[in-house]
């Protein structure tokens, strides 16, 4: 139990949640959008992976830190498009295409990487964000440490999560956006278009997922290694659930899971860690995560038309 | 001078809208115009064309042929967006709006410019109540819509015409849904809208409505405009002549000759479900050759009932016997293979599978017999046979066999569920508002239907909200009350007013 409270008030530990939680942030954002205005995307877990490693590439191929997460961005949305096609104006079955999507992505990463890395064993290493170091704030004792300490990435995460959540409620683009998953006769009714609103959300939701791909390589990491990603993408699918398709509560989700993540790996190397093995403690954050998804989403309201293809003029 | 006066005076034109689907013209050359501040009813029966016609008009589709103007100017065909900008404004029948969202943000949804910022939610807000309060719709802004009632719904859609500066206003079957009270209301709203200007277009089978509310109406009969008459000028009797391309005589059904007794409860209870009614010891008898009506308030055990005689349901206590055997633990499987033919309350939920085709959808009971099945596969041919016979013998207009059964409207869907049901000889026919929200001629023709079955020996148990068509058909009315039957009472041996005291629940021997 002291080795518990010890990783709590160690400065590193917290440290250690924002910067894991940032990744799973960016992409809970970006498939949240996609979820309110009715699509759900399952390319999250590829698009992660093809973001993680076109930012890295950027960089690498010489542009500047932020350059490398606008190609990041921009390949996502490429990504994002072609899945809003497939769904939206063809209206092909979602789930099909979103493992499509996540294999395509994926498969592409790959392959672009040993084209242009034919003969390295080991991936190349790229000079990372830094953190940011805040005047007055970053110097006070501990909390410094712990809160602010961490990189432009993490706090355009945050950043993002304001965004999003003011975009959706405060401005008529979200109101349109929202309805769209929710009923998409009323926006047709209404005289917008519901194509252009779904495919709009998913490719802008699918360049938020490449953003939080780009962070585990430009931001926690400093190079792209094969498997990097490890499911992020399928979390954040949940973290969009446990945070009831709210961007406050799923940004709650993403530092929780991200606090039980943290947790785990320092409890591994506790005297505890030397008795259990330590795939027990792998399992913490999923095991918790499951718990969580129970309890908080009993009540939550799903948008009502998601994955409900709309068809303009069929009765 | 009076011609030109009038060509001012127009504000909406069609010429010669056409639209089909696939096999089917919905729309058939059709041409009008509306006035202002005029009230247009566009009568016709269940797929004459009429959400169709109105369809067009607002964008949803586009038409095969023909224009539209509005205020003289033409609208782009299949764009809502300009129909609302030239001040067309739609209450959709099914209605359009989110349930999980505000009354104010439904209002608002598509009114400002995308890419701007904040919603401009209190001058909206002031906006909406001035409103309310013109218009008499009263309805709270800040409401979630999934806590209004159908009622309040419908005030919101009209809400969001005139947000948007509505001058002619559509609305698709706007009473089907309401109490005689709220249609009122609604009424009076619409007597305020013209009194501001505003033309309007109401959709509707009921023809007190039309004579009440309109001043002119169109009828629309397969597609095609077959009347145009002031409504002064006409009556009930003329309206349904003109829709149906006949003249409506109610069915007179002649003396019943009942035989022995088909089914028989004795004694039956079934628990109470949510707020569902259960029964609380009845006694029932069904005889061959006899229509005996349920008459009673929806929700006092006419729904138990129901699913007890399909199998659904399990007694809790008493018996049920089906010509001296016993059933009381009977299945849906046993009900329908000692015939008994289920109309079923909801032709959508569980009357038919929106989704399968008329075929499927007409062999639903018997998929597993022959002709339809041999040695366990389906013989798809004599499955078709099996629904190209029903749609030939019980007029199902359709485009074929093929067609999903969403797409047909309420009355031929339920024209294809009595097919099936009469189709296969059924010794007792539970028929559970099999009327329900049809027009007129299908209103005539399932009853007719349900009177040769009568006399083709089934028994018939019809269930009924309606008192006049419970009197109409019945041989022996019985009341349902909070789960207790009334004794029988032969054809007019009661009054309706009598009828009603059983229906509030006075008579009965345990009455509180």
């Amino acid at each position: 139990m002291t080795e518990i409270i010890d990783i709590l008030i160690s400065a590193s530990f917290w440290a250690a949640v924002l910067r894991i939680a940032s990744p799973l942030i960016f992409a809970t954002l970006g498939e949240l959008i996609c979820e309110r205005a009715g699509v759900l995307n399952l390319g999250i877990e590829g698009i992660m992976v093809f973001g993680a490693f076109a930012g890295w590439m950027a960089v690498y191929a010489g542009f500047g830190l932020w350059p490398g997460v606008l190609v990041a961005l921009l390949a996502g949305m490429a990504f994002g498009a072609l899945h809003a096609l497939l769904t939206v104006p063809f209206g092909l079955s979602q789930h099909v295409v979103g493992l499509g999507i996540t294999m395509l992505a994926t498969s592409s990463a790959y392959y672009a990487y040993r084209l242009a890395l034919p003969e390295v064993t080991s991936p190349p290493r790229i000079d990372p964000f830094q953190p940011l170091h805040i005047p007055v704030l970053s110097d006070i004792p501990w909390l410094g440490q712990a809160l602010f300490s961490q990189t432009a990435l993490t706090w355009a995460a945050f950043g993002c999560a304001a965004l999003v959540a003011l975009v959706l409620y405060r401005t008529p683009l979200g109101l349109a956006v929202r309805a769209a998953g929710e009923n998409p006769q009323a926006v047709e009714a209404q005289g917008l278009s519901v194509a252009a609103i779904r495919m709009g959300a998913v490719i802008v939701g699918s360049g938020l997922m490449a953003v939080g791909g780009a962070f585990l390589t430009m931001s926690a990491f400093s190079s792209f290694f094969f498997e990097m990603v490890n499911g992020r993408g399928w979390i954040c699918i949940a973290l969009v659930v446990f945070g009831a398709w709210k961007p406050g509560k799923a940004l709650l989700g993403a530092l929780l899971f991200a606090g039980f993540d943290a947790l785990q790996i320092r409890l591994q190397q506790t005297p505890m860690g030397q008795l259990v093995p330590y795939q027990v403690f792998l399992m913490i954050p999923y095991v918790l995560s499951i718990l969580a998804l129970i309890l908080m989403s009993r009540r939550a309201e799903v948008p009502a038309a998601l994955m409900t293809p709309f068809n303009r003029g069929e009765r | 001078m009076a011609q030109a006066q009038e060509a001012q005076d127009v504000v909406l034109r069609l010429s010669g809208i056409t639209k089909r689907f696939g096999a089917l013209t919905a729309n058939d050359a059709i041409s009008f115009s509306l006035a202002r501040g005029e009230v247009v009813a566009l009568l016709g029966e269940n797929g004459a064309g009429k959400t169709t016609l109105m369809n067009i008009l607002f964008g949803h589709y586009t038409a095969d042929a023909g224009t539209v103007e509005v205020f003289g100017q033409p609208l782009p065909p299949g764009l809502p967006g300009a129909a609302l900008a030239a001040g067309v404004g739609m209450v959709h029948q099914h209605f359009t709006l989110s349930g999980n969202m505000t009354v104010l943000e439904n209002i608002l949804l598509g009114t400002a410019p995308l890419w701007r910022p904040g919603l401009g939610r209190a001058a909206a807000r002031r906006r909406v109540e001035q409103l309310s309060r013109d218009f008499g719709l009263a309805v709270h802004p800040d409401a979630r819509v999934a806590t209004l009632s159908v009622g309040e719904r419908q005030r919101v859609e009209i809400l969001k015409a005139l947000y948007r500066d509505a001058r002619i206003l559509i609305l698709d079957e706007p009473t089907a849904v309401l109490t005689p009270q709220e249609s009122d209301a609604l009424f009076e709203t619409l007597r305020k809208a013209v009194a501001q200007g505003l033309s309007v277009i109401f959709i509707s089978h009921k023809l007190h409505e039309v004579m009440a509310a309109s001043s002119r109406v169109l009828v629309l009969r397969h597609g095609r405009l077959v009347g145009e008459v002031p409504t002064a000028e006409t009556d009930r009797h003329q309206l349904a002549a003109l829709m149906v391309g006949a003249e409506i005589t109610p069915p007179a059904p002649a003396e019943a000759r009942p035989g022995a007794t088909l089914l028989t409860l004795k004694n039956v209870s079934t628990p109470t479900r949510g707020n569902r009614t259960g029964l609380r010891g009845i006694d029932l008898e069904l005889k061959a050759g006899q229509i005996l009506g349920l008459a009673g308030v929806s929700g006092n055990g006419q729904g138990a009932l129901a699913d007890l005689l399909s199998g659904l349901e399990t007694p809790s206590a008493g018996i049920m016997e089906l010509a001296g055997t016993e059933v009381t633990t009977w299945t849906p499987r046993d009900a329908l293979q000692a015939r008994i033919g289920r109309i079923p309350e909801d032709r959508h939920k569980t009357g038919t599978i929106a989704d399968f085709t008329l075929t499927e959808n007409a062999v639903l009971e018997r998929y597993a017999q022959p002709p339809v099945a041999r040695r366990g596969w389906m013989d798809w041919s004599a499955a078709r046979r099996a629904a190209e016979q029903i749609i030939e013998s019980y007029d199902v207009r359709c485009p074929g066999p093929d067609t999903r059964i969403r797409l047909l409207s309420g009355g031929n869907m339920q024209k294809l569920i009595l097919g099936r049901v009469l189709g296969a000889q059924p010794r007792i026919i539970l028929a559970n508002q099999p009327v329900r929200g049809l027009d007129i001629g299908a209103v005539t023709y399932v009853q007719e239907r349900l009177i040769a079955a009568r006399d083709a020996g089934a028994a018939v148990l019809l269930i009924s909200e309606d008192l006049d068509e419970v009197l109409t058909l019945s041989d022996v009315v019985r009341v349902i009350c909070e789960g207790r039957l009334s004794p029988e009472f032969p054809r007019g041996s009661k009054t309706p007013a009598e009828l009603g005291q059983w229906m509030a629940g006075q008579g009965f021997s345990d009455a509180a």
